[in-house]
């Protein structure tokens, strides 16, 4: 009986919380980064002009919005609950918010490098950054994949 | 000009990532079995097991009779909550297999020693806490199913 009793237990040993809250259709941030990608490929097309400058500079505010508001807050979430969502069927789970707000975060460092070195005149260095929030942001759109997410436990593992 | 060579060597990489990445998910890998195998019994035995090796990241948590399935997550992981959701099934429908769910972030020694690099890895270990296999990324089920090991008949 004992086997029993330990089959099907789920011992969480100082596992942060799970967060038990309803969550949000994965399909937001998908949106989302699928918008940000062809802003990010608009920039790269017009860096070293003024245009591309600022491109850059309203990209890292909205990463910065949605790191600091939510992922459910941003201009972006409005036009998918509006526009997008009343089109499909309704999602088959939900989840977390916590991973694709860490994202829109590390989305602005690399938005933030970009516009100084824009600004700075530093055309390549900033269409290299771009070019890898880019690799980020068709992950998110095509396949759902958060890099950003992954390299956190990779950032923590040197850091710590 | 040099911005939409930047733009397209960027999408190329991403979608021969993404593609190697969604092939590869949740594929287990046998790992220390082979060589244990291989080795005299009494090498295997000084070996420190896995389930050693968690040290107090295993908290209160014993191992399962037959398998323990030692899930490491981390805050920011989507797939974490799908691989939860798929273990502890697993765990609920196969007798005297146990799911344990690690937080990576805050036992980065072990996530040291076992090489844990991404969140979700999922360990198989087996009745002696030697692990058998493990997949990097959200594993299907039956994949789950079949990298448990069979009953010792002993």
């Amino acid at each position: 009986m004992s086997t029993q009793q330990s089959a099907g237990r789920v011992a969480s040993a100082g596992a942060r919380a799970e967060t038990t809250q309803a969550g949000i259709d994965p399909r937001g941030p998908q949106f989302n980064a699928a918008v940000t990608m062809v802003v990010l490929v608009a920039i790269l097309a017009t860096a070293g002009t003024a245009l591309g400058t600022v491109l850059t500079a309203a990209q890292a505010a909205l990463f910065v919005w949605g790191a600091t508001a939510g992922v459910t807050r941003t201009p972006h979430a409005r036009a998918f609950k509006a526009l997008v969502r009343p089109r499909l069927s309704a999602p088959d789970h939900l989840e977390d918010p916590a991973p694709p707000r860490f994202a829109q975060a590390v989305g602005a460092v690399f938005t933030a490098v970009a516009l100084v070195a824009f600004l700075a005149g530093g055309t390549v260095v900033g269409e290299i950054a771009i070019g890898l929030a880019l690799v980020a942001a068709t992950l998110n759109a095509v396949f759902r994949f958060c890099l950003g997410c992954e390299l956190y436990l990779v950032i923590k593992r040197f850091t710590h | 000009m040099t911005g939409l060579w930047v733009a397209a060597a960027a999408i190329v990489l991403a979608l021969a990532f993404g593609a190697f990445r969604a092939l590869s998910d949740g594929r287990f890998r046998g790992t220390h079995s082979v060589r244990g195998a291989e080795q005299p019994a009494d090498e295997v035995a000084t070996e420190p097991s896995v389930w050693a090796q968690l040290g107090d990241a295993s908290g209160s948590a014993v191992l399962g009779e037959r398998a323990t399935l030692v899930q490491f997550s981390s805050a920011f992981c989507a797939p974490c909550r799908v691989t939860r959701r798929v273990l502890a099934e697993v765990a609920g429908v196969v007798p005297g297999v146990v799911h344990l769910e690690i937080d990576a972030e805050h036992h980065l020694e072990a996530v040291r020693r076992l090489g844990i690099l991404r969140t979700p890895t999922t360990l198989v270990l087996d009745a002696a806490g030697h692990e058998v296999a493990r997949a990097a990324g959200a594993p299907r089920k039956e994949q789950v199913l079949s990298a448990i090991p069979t009953p010792d008949p002993a």
